[in-house]
């Protein structure tokens, strides 16, 4: 469980208007960006429900967008993002879309380049995010702990292996989450920890056989 | 010292037992539960009064409206009356209500404001706590104290319900950042620690059943002006606490009642904005013409 905090109630600096619609926006951002890592050619942003409905009001769309470019939370170029040369950099555009399915304050991020990938997020109150699909594969990634996320294939003593690496290391795991698509198909693994992870440890688990996919993902700052 | 303070009850307890002020046990307990200093404590809070002074600042020069057009001009009214006609009730009074709006409204036109608890409720605490120190002339060492007051209190009840509209409706941001201030206020003036946790209860305890109904779903209407009443609201908590005027309901039965009172809110009154004010004849007005 997060450890409450005085500057849970006092806090964030940030810009307005809206900690669920518009911070809560550039955190998503922050951790798409940290997620896929390249700065992507293309992105579409697809806003579900009540972020499809009064985002545009709360500034949502300039916040996603500001987050996905690294601005942070109380950064005063998030009003006028779409003017900024930091911007013209990548191709974007928004779709709006009503799903019940979905979370009320939802977002996809459909990302081109490199590769390609569709993270999708949800913020789910006074700033506070989460990841919860990279592709097709659910995640819990709510940038409060530095995390480790790979796709690898279903078989036996995968999890040890990792564990392994990441204690040789002397890191303290919080906590872990597995999801796969089916026995022996693709998996999924997310593992929080405390402390810094240093990229030579997330070699070693992409060396690892059968693992398809590692990242980093920063924790968020504020 | 007890490291699990999560009631009012159990806040008072150490204050008495340990012949600290609420502010000295909240410092004391952060540094402790996330391994810094007590001074890194108050230098964080410091960056956050920091930027709620410069938001009033920036907001009692602007008249720029915000992207729906509906709200940004208030403050710039209420200073004009006041340049005018002085308010009836003094120079503090005028203060509180101008830096409400100021905050406000720079957070409708995507400035940088400070969430306190929330971006919907973030100009109530800044108001009193900048607008005491200005005219009561305190030290930065004495608006920290304060601050970190107002913490105190959301800290405690944010243990036992989320800061958020969507949960238990405004009683959780506007109402809950008016007990905050309340407290601030008391702390300010020199008041105990019992009579600060008071303040707070019967701030919080005057505004149950608050709602959340934004229209056109937007921190607009009713937020900002809602943001200036609840500061003073703040105001007549803290002068009854001072006379001991106790709420004959404990602090921690009161916070009971507005987590059930949340509970028992129609969602339709939790920023869905699909009742009260923005399912007004004019709410649902305003709503069609932005969706064009």
């Amino acid at each position: 469980m997060k450890q409450r905090s005085l500057f849970d109630v006092i806090s964030p600096i940030m810009t307005g208007p809206s900690s669920s619609h518009t911070a809560g926006a550039v955190r998503l951002g922050i951790l798409a960006r940290n997620i896929y890592k390249e700065i992507p050619e293309k992105v579409t942003f697809k806003l579900y429900n009540s972020y499809a409905t009064t985002g545009k009001g709360h500034g949502t769309d300039k916040g996603l967008l500001a987050g996905l470019l690294g601005l942070t939370v109380d950064s005063c170029d998030i009003k006028n993002i779409f003017e900024l040369p930091i911007s013209k950099k990548i191709k974007y555009t928004f779709e709006f879309e009503q799903n019940i399915d979905r979370h009320p304050n939802s977002v996809d991020f459909i990302l081109e380049g490199k590769i390609n990938m569709t993270i999708s997020g949800n913020s789910i109150g006074a700033g506070n995010v989460e990841i919860i699909k990279i592709d097709d594969f659910s995640t819990k990634i709510s940038g409060e702990y530095n995390t480790i996320i790979l796709f690898y294939k279903d078989k036996p003593g995968m999890i040890s292996r990792v564990t392994t690496l990441i204690q040789a290391d002397n890191i303290n795991i919080a906590s872990l989450e597995c999801d796969r698509n089916a026995k022996g198909q693709t998996a999924s693994m997310c593992i929080c920890v405390d402390g810094d992870i240093p990229e030579s440890l997330i070699k070693s688990i992409e060396n690892i056989e059968d693992v398809y996919f590692v990242r980093n993902v920063k924790k968020l700052e504020d | 010292m007890e490291n699990n303070i999560n009631t009012f009850e159990k806040l008072l307890k150490e204050c008495t037992t340990s012949g600290k002020k609420v502010y000295e046990i909240m410092q004391e307990k952060e540094a402790s539960d996330f391994e810094i200093t007590v001074e890194e404590v108050r230098n964080k809070v410091y960056k956050n009064i920091t930027a709620m002074k410069s938001a009033i600042l920036r907001g009692l020069s602007s008249k720029e409206k915000s992207y729906s057009g509906l709200c940004g001009d208030d403050c710039f009214k209420l200073k004009e009356k006041y340049n005018k006609k002085p308010a009836l009730f003094g120079k503090l009074y005028e203060k509180i209500t101008m830096y409400s709006l100021a905050t406000m409204e720079e957070n409708l036109r995507m400035n940088t404001i400070v969430a306190c608890p929330t971006a919907g409720s973030c100009g109530i605490v800044p108001s009193v706590i900048i607008a005491l120190s200005e005219e009561k002339k305190i030290t930065q060492e004495e608006e920290i104290n304060a601050l970190i007051t107002a913490g105190a209190i959301g800290y405690i009840i944010s243990a036992k319900v989320a800061m958020a509209g969507a949960v238990a409706g405004c009683q959780a941001e506007c109402g809950v950042a008016s007990a905050m201030s309340a407290g601030a206020i008391v702390e300010i003036l020199g008041g105990t620690s019992k009579q600060i946790i008071n303040a707070s209860t019967l701030a919080l305890k005057n505004i149950l059943g608050l709602t959340c109904d934004p229209v056109a779903g937007l921190v607009e209407i009713p937020c900002v002006k809602r943001n200036v009443f609840l500061a003073v609201h703040a105001i007549t908590a803290a002068e009854l606490a001072l006379a001991d005027i106790e709420s004959k309901i404990p602090s921690d039965e009161v916070v009971d009642a507005m987590v059930q009172t949340g509970q028992l809110m129609s969602p339709l009154l939790k920023e869905t904005s699909k009742g009260g004010l923005s399912a007004t004849k004019s709410g649902i007005l305003y709503n069609r013409k932005l969706m064009d």
